[in-house]
């Protein structure tokens, strides 16, 4: 297997493309492993060698998650249109039509991204936590509407796979020794694991089973993590390290060996950096996936999602591989679930298991349906205004959860559908 | 061997539903080119048998050969491959999704490096579609949604379609127009299988065809001698003998 993207097979259907994404990333994988392994795992360190196993391992995650993503991106319409300018043969490929509203939406789209990079420094501590907090709800919403906005299967346990993330971290940093940023792919990859757990057991369940099984994995994911003591401290919960910049830390004195972030930039300590530094990575994050998300919808593999939620006998008259599709919709959630809770354990520093109760997974469940089952935007918009209404409403203090209340009845009143409808795109093909 | 193999032949079919004994030895064959219909009254088996071709339900019993291969027990996705696709009873398209959307989704098994040559031959054999490409599926009416299920069906670029009830519900004159556009269909090279309850018409078109009772062939000759039959005069044409 080469490097180089295989072209002309670049328009195939969503299970092929699925496989050869999983298949190139798995190789890459091995290949950075080999050629990594002896010259960064292993350190000279005075007159030894140390075996420095997770530093290759890391690089050689990101380098399987980044072949895997550009395997994905080479089959969206623009990644066909780019891959196509670079093959000599040019196929007639379906390029996605860019309409003048479609550029002016760029425009505001870049706006907003500047805003979002710059609301961090504008901030105070509370309204600081609130913005993260707003974030990984972003995060979550957007994971659990791959699941039950785009495949339609109703997932009611979707909290567990935040929880395999935060506990990814915590676990990891206490017996494994490794830090966030090697968490963060490998906990992904955990929770994804975990998504095909669960899928497996419930490929030929619908509606109200599924929902039923999904609730009980979640409580059961919930339990283990709650009386597992010697291994999770139980309801006692966990500590969960903070990220590094480039092995700086944010700590006002650093551990042995560590060296502060502010002493590094000569600044004057302040526990907000850490907290700007961790909404900076998650707001990338965020932005990261509602982008690969919205990519999606328009490849063949979104496509199957949808078709899957619309009427699965159809799917199988197609002859589309609906085991495949179900699964890779709650791998897919599972995995944004995953990444969501490593930035939830790292923000909060400890976690325990009373954090990923039933109401959490309502809650995801809440801001999918509010945001209109499918839409990336309303998912966005819907995050947003659950996690910051409850504050603004905090004012109202004894009436804060009915005012919520009356005002989620009056939405769901006057946008029956959620806020943002999804929009279809169109097609643009030559010779018609 | 004969000199040529049938696209499809099935041999001594049984299909069952737990306790249900829906086909019972059925026997028939498919030649290239053809269009052959299958009729019968409701419940008689005849979309068991079309499903079962499909690996769905798998028979519990007998052969599925196509194209020589056989092909019982493949599941699903790996018989679309082979080139038999199929517009299944009641239509089933996407609602939700655009007119355009539900013919991408029947190229699944094919890949999507043909669409735009085979989206336009869609739309020349059905120039309704292309006027609502951008329509939510759902909005179309029955005759346009059953034009949107062949032609979805037609995106695999299928040797065999499989066809269940194109007629469904709709006006004798919409049926018409469909069954028009299903010899055109065969004059492009693709080979027909037609479950349908509209024996008349059905008859007429087709070659050849095959009459289902209760999960059993009972008839099977060409067209014209169907037609004539008393039995099916009687039973499926509403003729007094
Ligand atoms: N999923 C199923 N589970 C159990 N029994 C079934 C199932 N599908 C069909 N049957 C039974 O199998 C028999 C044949 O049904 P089938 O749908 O093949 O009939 P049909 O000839 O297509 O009828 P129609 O013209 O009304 O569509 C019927 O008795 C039906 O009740
Ligand atoms: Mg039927």
């Amino acid at each position: 297997m080469s490097l180089t993207p295989t072209p002309l097979t670049s328009a195939a259907g969503p299970t092929a493309v699925l496989r050869q994404a999983v298949l190139e990333a798995a190789a890459s994988f091995v290949l950075a492993l080999l050629l990594l392994g002896p010259i960064v795992g292993l350190v000279l360190d005075g007159y030894q060698i140390k075996n420095e196993l997770q530093r290759p391992l890391l690089i050689a995650a990101l380098v399987a998650l980044g072949r895997f993503l550009f395997t994905l991106a080479l089959h969206t319409p623009s990644g066909r249109f780019w891959l196509e300018r670079f093959s000599a043969h040019r196929g007639k490929t379906a390029i996605l039509v860019q309409s003048d509203s479609d550029r002016q939406h760029h425009g505001w789209l870049l706006l907003l991204f500047i805003a979002g990079l710059a609301l961090p420094f504008l901030a105070n501590k509370y309204a600081l936590t609130v913005l993260i907090q707003a974030m990984i709800y972003v995060l979550l919403g957007l994971g659990l509407n791959i699941v039950v906005g785009l495949a339609g299967l109703l997932d009611l346990g979707y909290v567990a796979f935040y929880a395999v993330g935060a506990y990814g971290l915590a676990l990891g940093a206490q017996y494994l020794d490794i830090g966030f940023w090697t968490a963060l792919p490998l906990a992904a990859l955990l929770a994804a694991l975990f998504g095909a757990l669960l899928g497996f057991p419930v490929l030929r369940m619908h509606g109200d089973y599924l929902a039923i099984v999904t609730l009980g994995f979640g409580e059961i994911i919930r339990l283990v993590l709650n009386n597992w003591l010697s291994l999770t401290g139980g309801p006692n919960g966990i500590a969960a390290p903070a990220p590094q910049l480039f092995g700086l830390e944010f700590s006002r004195s650093a551990r042995e060996g560590g060296l502060p972030f502010h002493e590094y930039f000569q600044l004057a300590y302040n526990p907000l950096h850490r907290f700007i530094f961790i909404y900076l990575v998650l707001f990338l994050v965020v932005c990261l996936m509602a982008l690969v998300v919205n990519r999606l919808r328009n490849m063949p593999v979104g496509r199957a999602w949808e078709a899957l939620r619309e009427d699965e006998i159809a799917c199988r008259a197609l002859g589309i591989n609906h085991v495949l599709v179900k699964l890779s919709a709650f791998m897919m959630g599972a995995m944004v679930g995953g990444i969501a809770g490593v930035f939830f354990a790292t923000y909060q520093g400890f976690i325990n298991p009373a954090s990923f109760n039933f109401f959490e997974s309502a809650l995801i469940l809440a801001i999918v349906v509010l945001g209109g089952l499918g839409s990336t935007s309303g998912v966005i918009l819907a995050a947003l205004v659950l996690t910051i209404l409850p504050e603004v409403l905090r004012a109202f203090a004894d009436y804060r959860v009915f005012a919520f209340g009356v005002l989620m009845v009056l939405m769901m009143i006057w946008r029956p559908r959620g806020l943002i409808q999804p929009r279809r795109r169109a097609f643009d093909v030559e010779g018609l | 061997m004969p000199e040529q193999e049938p696209l499809l032949d099935i041999q001594q079919l049984d299909a069952r539903y737990g306790a249900i004994q829906a086909l019972r030895g059925v026997s028939l064959r498919v030649e290239r080119g053809e269009i052959v219909t299958l009729i019968g009254a409701n419940g008689a088996g005849k979309s068991t048998l079309l499903m079962s071709i499909f690996g769905d339900p798998r028979p519990s019993a007998g052969h599925i050969r196509y194209l020589g291969r056989d092909i019982t027990g493949l599941p699903t996705h790996a018989i679309a491959k082979l080139g038999i696709a199929q517009a299944p009873e009641g239509r089933r398209i996407f609602p939700a999704m655009r007119v355009e959307e539900n013919l991408l989704m029947g190229a699944t098994p094919l890949g999507m490096q043909h669409i735009d040559t085979d989206l336009i031959k869609v739309f020349e054999l059905f120039p309704r579609l292309k006027e609502r490409r951008d329509q939510r599926a759902g909005t179309l009416s029955g005759g346009e949604q059953q034009m949107l299920a062949i032609g979805r069906a037609l995106m695999s670029r299928p040797q065999l379609l499989l066809l269940d009830e194109p007629s469904l519900g709709l006006a004798p004159l919409v049926t018409q127009r469909i069954f028009a556009i299903l010899g055109e269909i065969r004059a492009t090279g693709t080979t027909i299988f037609l479950v349908e309850q509209n024996a008349r018409q059905a008859l007429k078109l087709a070659q050849r065809g095959y009459v289902l009772v209760n999960g059993a062939i009972r008839l099977s000759g060409s067209g014209e001698e169907l037609l004539a039959n008393p039995e099916v005069r009687q039973a499926y044409l509403g003729i007094r003998a």
